[in-house]
């Protein structure tokens, strides 16, 4: 039974990248501001990728929700493997209120309207560090769940996923269809070749907005400030070892 | 104005929080005893102001509900026992959660930032439509949180709009409420609507066991990154951690690497820990490192490498090579 995987990614500002406050103190500097794919997001399309190397999946649809420039995240995405994308578009000046909600409800109408089997996202996307989406995507279909994956392996009746909990590791089956979320250990992303960046830019991407998926995009937050975090004072280096257990001790830390 | 009597218009207040406002604390449990983030929980739910309610729902409750009752402030615990909760699996757990809420309808359901919480409470927030706002840090009032964003480098506070507020609470930010001195009643919980098809379930779980503090609440954290380069050179940093009474952590690089198990990784995506002391031996400091620990009350970093990121954060930093100065620190502490 091959399977048809809907990918969901997103473009941020790259994870290397020292982010600024804008001067309105109502959110970040992303002009002019290097953006990748969202590193959770590569590793969810490695993922079907693998799906579909291994024969498992017939077909891999990408989508972002995000402004123009986001076309180059599905690009990425196509360049990895993914056969054809979807791009719904976001002003840019909509994006700070656009919420998980708001992307859930687009994910779950497309993979209804593409009846697919997965639906494989990132588990959190490293600007809002929501770690909701898959969950909601979920909650909307009505499907199981396995979020924060990292072994993902196909039963007779379903999925077999190993997930990265708070204590350890936890083993659960779910059946087909369902949405999983990548964390971090689940696979290391290819790098997309050149033969497969070129044969990328003959892949069918369609645009469309929410509102053609019947999609309310009304914000449910208002922004009331974006600030620094408090800085924390410079501290001081120590000559060695003594120094520093005498300076540990001042403090009042010695062995229990 | 009227002047009424003190005890009457106490009285007319606590009626209008009745009225608008009540939260129910989802509490995290192991069927024997409460999650402590839970208290950090209900901590948060306190300083919203209004009624704070209790769902306690597993394969066997009695032990939990007895000691969430005892916890001061608590209106109600509603107790929720079926074998179909094993595993705590969220598809399982959303319409018990949904029928308390068609019930009682809290104008906010909380619980302390877990994997258990994030796995669960999103589901919740969809059926109801609400925008779900994760790992808050402050509360501003009963409609404005405050959180951070870019792995910690900026903070947003934001106004819900929502009728519901879906909220969970990163435990460093609030303190644990004190077990002991309440009465609050137990209920059982309102029966979930229909029948859930079994799609999903739990098979099992691979805990680390140790003796060790555990990181969300040890005073103390040594930590090892790539520098450790191996998982057995860790027994050095379990050394120093049994002499402190300290709990042990690792860099995602460490984790990566397989020196240790991911339920020791501290950083944005891992635990994120604010203990009295933080050691960090061998750990660079990358961004997405320091997002889980950078708000420790003393940070101590141990590197070879002067030009470590980690020594900007540090309140003492030691350049040494971290073979020799570990087992020198242990032996002098």
């Amino acid at each position: 039974m091959a399977l048809k995987v809907l990918v969901g990614c997103k473009r941020v500002i790259d994870y290397a990248v020292k982010i600024r406050i804008k001067p309105d103190k109502l959110g970040v500097v992303t002009e002019g501001v290097k953006h990748s794919m969202n590193p959770f997001d590569e590793i969810a399309v490695e993922e079907a990728v693998r799906l579909k190397e291994r024969k498992l999946a017939k077909e891999i649809i990408v989508v972002t929700c995000g402004p123009p420039q986001a076309a180059e995240t599905i690009r990425t995405a196509l360049a990895m493997g993914a056969d054809r994308g979807i791009h719904v578009e976001i002003p840019l000046d909509q994006m700070d209120t656009f919420q998980p909600l708001h992307v859930s409800k687009v994910l779950a109408k497309l993979a209804e309207k593409e009846k697919v089997d997965i639906v494989m996202l990132g588990k959190l996307a490293i600007d809002d560090d929501s770690n909701q989406t898959a969950q909601m995507t979920a909650s909307l279909l009505d499907w199981p769940q396995g979020v924060f994956a990292s072994k993902i392996d196909k039963t007779d009746a379903g999925l077999e996923i190993i997930r990265e909990v708070d204590g350890g590791l936890e083993t659960i089956r779910t059946t087909l269809p369902a949405v999983l979320s990548a964390d971090l250990r689940l696979n290391e992303p290819r790098y997309a070749t050149l033969p497969n960046i070129m044969k990328a830019k003959k892949k069918k991407v369609v645009k469309m907005t929410p509102a053609d998926l019947g999609v309310d995009m009304a914000p449910r937050i208002q922004i009331v400030s974006v600030e620094d975090p408090p800085v924390r004072e410079a501290g001081q280096t120590v000559a060695d070892v003594d120094d520093l257990v005498a300076k540990l001790k001042e403090k009042g830390f010695s062995s229990a | 104005m009227f002047s009424t009597p003190t005890k009457l218009s106490g009285l007319v207040n606590t009626l209008r929080f009745a009225r608008n406002q009540s939260t129910l604390v989802l509490v995290e449990h192991n069927n024997e005893k409460i999650n402590p983030v839970t208290l950090n929980a209900i901590t948060a739910a306190r300083a919203l102001g209004g009624e704070v309610n209790c769902l306690v729902a597993g394969t066997s409750c009695g032990d939990v509900a007895k000691e969430v009752s005892s916890v001061e402030g608590i209106s109600k615990v509603l107790v929720a026992e079926d074998a179909a909760f094993e595993g705590f699996m969220p598809e399982k757990l959303t319409p018990i959660l949904m029928a308390s809420q068609n019930q009682f309808k809290f104008t906010h359901i909380i619980a302390g930032a877990s994997a258990f919480s994030r796995g669960l409470l999103p589901r919740v927030a969809a059926q109801l439509d609400v925008s779900p706002i994760s790992d808050i840090i402050g509360i501003k009032d009963k409609d404005t949180f405050v959180r951070t964003i870019y792995a910690g480098n900026a903070i947003m506070t934001l106004k819900s709009m929502d009728p519901v507020k879906i909220v969970t609470v990163r435990t460093t930010a609030f303190e644990p409420a004190t077990v002991g001195g309440g009465s609050a009643a137990l209920e059982a919980a309102p029966a979930a609507a229909g029948d859930t098809a079994d799609v999903s379930q739990w098979v099992g779980q691979e805990l680390s066991k140790s003796e060790r503090p555990d990181l969300g609440s040890a005073k103390v954290v040594v930590s090892g990154g790539r520098g450790m380069k191996t998982g057995d050179n860790f027994s050095m940093l379990y050394d120093l951690a049994d002499k402190l009474g300290a709990g042990v952590g690792a860099s995602r690089a460490a984790v990566d690497a397989g020196m240790v198990p991911n339920d020791m990784q501290i950083g944005q995506t891992g635990k994120i820990i604010a203990p009295e002391l933080y050691i960090a031996v061998g750990i660079s400091g990358a961004i997405q490192h320091l997002a889980g620990m950078k708000d420790s009350k003393v940070i101590v970093a141990v590197n070879k490498d002067p030009e470590a990121p980690i020594f900007q954060v540090s309140d003492f930093g030691l350049v040494a090579d971290l073979f020799k100065a570990v087992p020198e620190i242990t032996e002098k502490i």
